[in-house]
């Protein structure tokens, strides 16, 4: 790790393959130009944590569109309470919840609608947030204005009392309204941050040689800007998908998740919360799922964070 | 024979549904060494949802507050028998027209006399439409009632100061069971100078009064002392009660854990497991006045006339109500046997047709099959529930138990609220059953009985009109003594057992813990509300 | 500098109208009649639902009930609960206690999470690093009803370090306990947040060329990586002021708090529109002014960031 080395010396002699001298005495205009997104790429394959986190992503993902090749016991047919908050035995590795009801089985039936929040919340809000912030902190003047005030209008009003309210007023609320209801209200906070991630990539020097070089200005939004500042927005989009697939939670204790007895992980958790004292095993599992999805997705976007910022990738 | 016994009767056969009521207590009741005269008793409740106006308090928030700072008529015993506080004598030769005489030497805590006016005054105050007072439909049945029109309580006359007569619309021989109800209490002059203003600081004549002006604070708690003045039947031992507002139980028991609250009066879902092995000698887990159940709309497919009545019988009996109070519920429901509530003087678990709310696979899974036969039944069977109110455990126990024995699809339907629910119940939007439930406002079978069945009545949402039923109410309301008038209403629940408008599920139970090292003597009412003047601490 | 945060307070004005628009228009769309369900099982005869209905405007349409609204609000009037009470009261109830609250868990949050996410940043990859993913990923995905139940029964029924419960008057040091579970979740947020910045800032020229000067290496990583990785960091605490503020229904709940979320949850669910818009007002105008400092602050933070006007 250079950061390691680089604290241990107290000068600092820079590399001398980090400024290879060619690059800076003449331009090779037959070479096609290094994309970022390219460079991004080679970068990420040659790190194991990519393959592995992609790998349990995967895997989740299968769980969710095809249950049935996990488990052949049904999440909700013959759930007797005389199994209740019972422990694990044959054909129920995981043992049974509060209503008689095989664990294993709900877990893997519940990832599904779990993940389409989750994944898809987390995909809209980000898109939007970047596309939105990156405008608004880029261009600056009017744009900034009107899209700042009516990011605050939608933040003045917290995600899950917002949800709450629209959430009563649908009717339908299957894992897709969800999704688009929390992204709603949550746009805004990514859009922020990634407004002030451009506020201060966009005065550095690389974008100031850009437009020195006659650039366009939004080649070098795309180009030099968005790469730059997307760090943080990746690291909060990671995060926030595990608070995404906890909110539903959330809503679903206050009586409106899912409705039409979807399962969901969330469901399940705030079901468990009468048995926390004495049953606190059937409030694990669907908790340790939800972990592991989220720790899938943490490794894939310190990845893919690293693999943008092109400092972060000079020093390998 | 006159009906002035009539009163005397209805307790001695109050008292045997005492039996009921002995038994699940907890600990041994061993009286205070020490007890301080002068301690502050501090207990679990919700803020008021309105200002403490006796006529406008329907809710259990309020209720606890205003019984307290109020003495009517009459109270209830710990066993719901009518005691007589601020009346001498309440008689009547009819059944319809009753003469209440007063005890002298009753004041509010103002000074004030407490007269035959403050009652005239007070019911007619709660009576009048204009005022719009949650409790006005109390005084429907007196001479001079109109729910549609400001109209006065001509039935009710002054005859002096310590005397009034009322006239009844039709003979009610348990008329005055209904008295010890908050909505009966009367009300000093100084409360119709300015209602509002009365209602933050409201002037009683019962066993506690507000500490100061201000007492209450919103959203927090009201702080009540003993009424120096008050000489009645509920003669508080202790100095006070601090009644703190919770918005969830779990935050109560944990105060009470953490030696915060003395006396909390229901145990969180999440304690029903291990309250009796956090407090070993200081538990009560009894039945209380309050009924649990689920409606089933007859404008629904397969679920009117005769299909609907074996389907509803079916649904019935393939509910396994034992297991799920037992599990779900760690025995703090009792399971139902008739429409009211053991606690309620006339209750029985012998009533002709009620073993169609035991379990039984096969028989349900025949009536079901008798049904089919009829017009086979599709879809999926629902239940809808208010989620804000704690309910889906049990609606998902009772689902599981229809679907594992009738082999249907069923699922538990949440409504976020309240509001949303009772809409489409009103627009006859649903889809499938709804939870439905009743907290006796006084201790009587009719009160269990007429606002939920009978035909046209206020909280008949199925609209279920049977008029044997009808008929067998009006006239247990105008028998001659209480022996017959509950025979009548027992027949009258017996013909609900034929049609079941609403499937029994179980009784509310009082389930409560108290801090063994500050308080003893915890005892609770019918209404599973702490008899808060008995509590000793120190 | 003035100029500028003249015009950000300006620009207030239409937020406050586009927030108090849109919520009350939500709150008023909720299904069903919110003057029958304050009777539960126990309805009143439908002449006194009417009635009190037309004491709380419910039987105008929509736009009359909003400008009804907004005429008293320019008064000093912000309308009554169905218990009667004056909003504005309501308010001045909850709003201190919560201040308090939000603050307390925004000072923990931002301490403790920009401590552990810089000793995680400058040890990437190492055992502290990874623990700190580990602690991190169980607060997020342990629901805070869980997190407040354990830390309820550990630190004050079991060990009596705390009141199991926030009295009233909601003192300082009663709310420390819910502050920490409150800012549990958020903490989470900005560990990563301030990890990935400073890992960044890291290999930064401005680094290099501190460290090439000489400079100490605790100089550096305070003065030069820290400061400069604040930005995001500082973002997320302006934005998450808010959901502490409000969204704290399940820790309030716990602790019997009475505070902003719980009596919005609360109005939510009766359908109290004025009670719900007042609130949201309130926190247009808290929102509007964080972000504006958190703005400023960048300046402060960020040498290159400017506010030409």
């Amino acid at each position: 790790m250079p950061s390691s080395t680089q604290g241990r010396q107290p000068h600092f002699v820079a590399a001398l393959e980090d400024t290879p001298i060619v690059a800076i005495d003449r331009l090779d205009e037959t070479q096609k130009a290094s994309s970022t997104w390219s460079d991004a790429w080679d970068s990420m394959r040659r790190r194991p944590t990519f393959w592995i986190s992609s790998a349990l992503i995967l895997l989740v993902v299968i769980v969710a569109l095809f249950p049935t090749l996990f488990t052949q016991t049904s999440p909700t047919a013959n759930c007797l309470l005389g199994n209740s908050n019972g422990g694990p035995e044959a054909d129920h590795p995981f043992g049974f919840t509060r209503q008689g009801c095989d664990i294993y089985a709900r877990v893997i039936f519940g990832t599904q609608a779990s993940v389409t929040v989750g994944l898809l919340a987390t995909v809209i809000v980000t898109l939007f947030g970047i596309i939105v912030g990156s405008l608004a902190g880029y261009y600056g003047g009017f744009l900034d204005a009107i899209v700042s005030r009516i990011g605050d209008i939608f933040f003045a009003i917290p995600t899950v009392l917002g949800a709450i309210v629209l959430l009563s007023v649908l009717p339908d609320r299957s894992p897709i309204v969800i999704a688009l209801v929390l992204s709603i209200f949550a746009w805004p906070q990514i859009a922020r941050i990634m407004r002030g991630a451009v506020l201060s990539a966009r005065n550095s020097d690389y974008v100031n040689a850009s437009v020195a070089l006659g650039v366009s200005k939004f080649k070098i939004l795309i180009r030099h800007v968005v790469p730059n500042a997307i760090a943080p927005v990746i690291v909060i989009a990671t995060v926030s998908l595990g608070t995404f697939i906890v909110a539903e939670a959330t809503l679903s204790f206050l009586g409106i998740g899912l409705g039409g007895g979807i399962m969901s992980w969330g469901n399940d958790i705030s079901q468990a919360q009468t048995g926390i004292r004495t049953a606190p095993q059937v409030l694990m599992y669907p908790a340790a799922a939800l972990s592991v999805t989220v720790l899938a997705f943490l490794m894939l976007g310190d990845v893919v964070r690293d693999a943008l910022d092109p400092q972060a990738r000079a020093r390998r | 024979m006159r009906i002035k016994r009539l009163g005397v009767v209805a307790i001695a056969f109050a008292a045997a549904g005492a039996l009921t009521l002995s038994g699940c207590a907890g600990g041994t009741a061993e009286p205070a060494a020490s007890s301080d005269a002068s301690a502050i008793v501090s207990t679990n409740g919700s803020e008021p949802q309105n200002p403490l106006i006796p006529t406008n308090t329907t809710e259990t928030g309020g209720g606890k507050i205003v019984t307290s700072l109020f003495a009517g008529l009459v109270s209830y015993s710990a066993t719901g028998e009518i005691q007589n506080e601020v009346a001498d004598s309440i008689e009547s030769d009819d059944a319809t027209t009753w003469t209440v005489t007063l005890k002298d030497g009753w004041t509010f805590t103002n000074d004030e006399p407490v007269t035959a006016e403050s009652f005239v005054d007070a019911w007619n105050y709660g009576a009048l439409l204009s005022n719009a007072q949650s409790s006005s439909y109390f005084f429907d049945d007196i001479v001079g009632y109109d729910g549609a029109a400001d109209s006065e309580l001509t039935g009710l006359k002054v005859v002096d100061d310590k005397t009034f007569t009322v006239e009844l619309a039709s003979p009610e021989a348990d008329w005055p069971l209904r008295l010890g109800y908050t909505a009966f209490s009367p009300l000093p002059k100084a409360a119709f100078a300015d209602m509002a203003a009365f209602g933050e600081n409201p002037i009683g004549n019962g066993p506690y009064m507000l500490a100061s002006d201000g007492a209450w604070t919103h959203e927090v708690k009201i702080e009540l002392v003993t009424n120096p003045a008050y000489d009645g039947v509920r003669k508080p031992v202790n100095g006070g009660l601090s009644i703190v507002f919770y918005a969830t139980q779990d935050a109560a028991y944990a105060d009470v854990q953490g030696g915060n609250l003395d006396v909390l009066d229901a145990v969180p879902d999440s304690a029903f497991q291990t309250y009796q092995s956090d407090f070993p000698d200081s538990y009560v887990n009894q039945p209380a006045a309050v009924f649990q159940a689920f409606n089933m709309p007859y404008y629904l497919a397969h679920w009117s006339g005769d299909e609907g009545k074996l389907r509803r019988a079916a649904i019935s009996m393939s509910i396994d109500r034992k297991e799920i109070t037992d599990v779900i519920f760690q025995s703090t429901r009792t399971p139902a046997t008739d429409f009211t509530s053991p606690v309620i003087a006339g209750y029985s678990d012998q009533l002709k047709g009620a073993d169609v709310l035991e379990f039984n696979a096969t028989k349900a899974k025949e009536l079901w099959a008798e049904a089919d036969a009829i017009s086979p039944y599709t879809g999926t069977f629902d239940i809808a529930y208010n989620a804000d109110g704690g309910h889906q455990g049990w609606v998902d126990a009772v689902i599981n138990s229809i679907k594992n024995t009738l082999g249907i699809d069923a699922v538990g339907k949440p409504y976020p609220t309240f509001a949303a629910a009772l809409d489409d119940r009103e627009n006859e939007k649903l889809t499938g059953a709804t939870r439905a439930g009743w907290q006796g406002d006084y201790p009587s079978l009719y009160n269990f009985l007429s606002p939920l069945y009978q035909t046209g009545a206020g909280s008949n949402y199925e609209g279920y009109s049977s008029a044997e039923f009808d008929t067998l109410l009006k006239e247990g309301a105008a028998a001659s003594s209480v022996e017959a008038a509950t025979a009548k209403y027992q027949q009258a629940q017996e013909v609900l057992l034929k049609d079941l408008p609403t499937i029994p599920l179980w009784y509310s139970n009082v389930t409560a813990v108290w801090s063994a090292d500050t308080v003893s003597n915890v005892a609770f009412g019918w209404d599973g509300v702490p008899l808060y003047s008995e509590i000793t601490k120190g | 500098m003035l100029w500028y945060t003249g015009k950000r307070l300006l620009q207030m004005i239409p937020v406050f109208f586009g927030a108090t628009f849109l919520i009350y228009f939500m709150v008023f769309s909720l299904p069903g009649d919110p003057i029958a369900a304050l009777f539960g099982d126990h309805p009143p005869s439908p002449a006194v639902i009417e009635q009190i209905r037309a004491e709380y405007n419910l039987d105008e349409p929509f736009f009359v009930q909003y400008l009804i609204y907004i005429g008293g609000f320019f008064q000093g009037d912000l309308g009554t609960t169905y218990s009667g009470r004056a909003v504005s009261d309501v308010m001045a109830a909850a709003f201190p206690i919560t201040a308090r609250l939000a603050l307390l868990a925004l000072a923990m949050e931002a301490v403790a999470g920009i401590f552990v996410g810089l000793v995680a940043g400058l040890r990437k990859g190492k055992f502290f690093d990874a623990s700190a993913l580990v602690v991190s990923l169980l607060l997020i995905s342990v629901p805070t009803f869980v997190i407040g139940f354990v830390l309820q029964y550990v630190f004050a029924i079991n060990l009596g370090w705390a009141r199991t419960t926030v009295s009233g008057a909601a003192p300082w040091s009663e709310l420390i306990l819910p502050a920490l579970v409150l800012a549990s979740v958020s903490f989470a947020y900005i560990v990563r947040l301030t990890r990935a910045s400073v890992s960044d800032n890291l290999s930064a020229d401005f680094v290099r060329t501190a460290t090439a000067k000489g400079l100490s290496r605790p100089r550096v990583v305070t003065v030069h990586v820290l400061r400069n990785s604040l930005v995001p960091v500082v973002t997320f605490l302006g934005v998450d002021l808010g959901s502490l503020m409000v969204g704290a229904i399940v820790t309030e709940g716990i602790f019997n708090i009475n505070g902003v979320g719980g009596t919005v949850f609360k109005a939510i669910r009766l359908g109290e529109g004025p009670t719900v818009v007042s609130f949201i007002a309130v926190m247009v105008v808290i929102f509007v002014v964080a972000n504006l400092l958190v703005d400023l602050l960048y300046a402060a933070l960020d040498p290159r960031i400017r506010y030409a006007k």
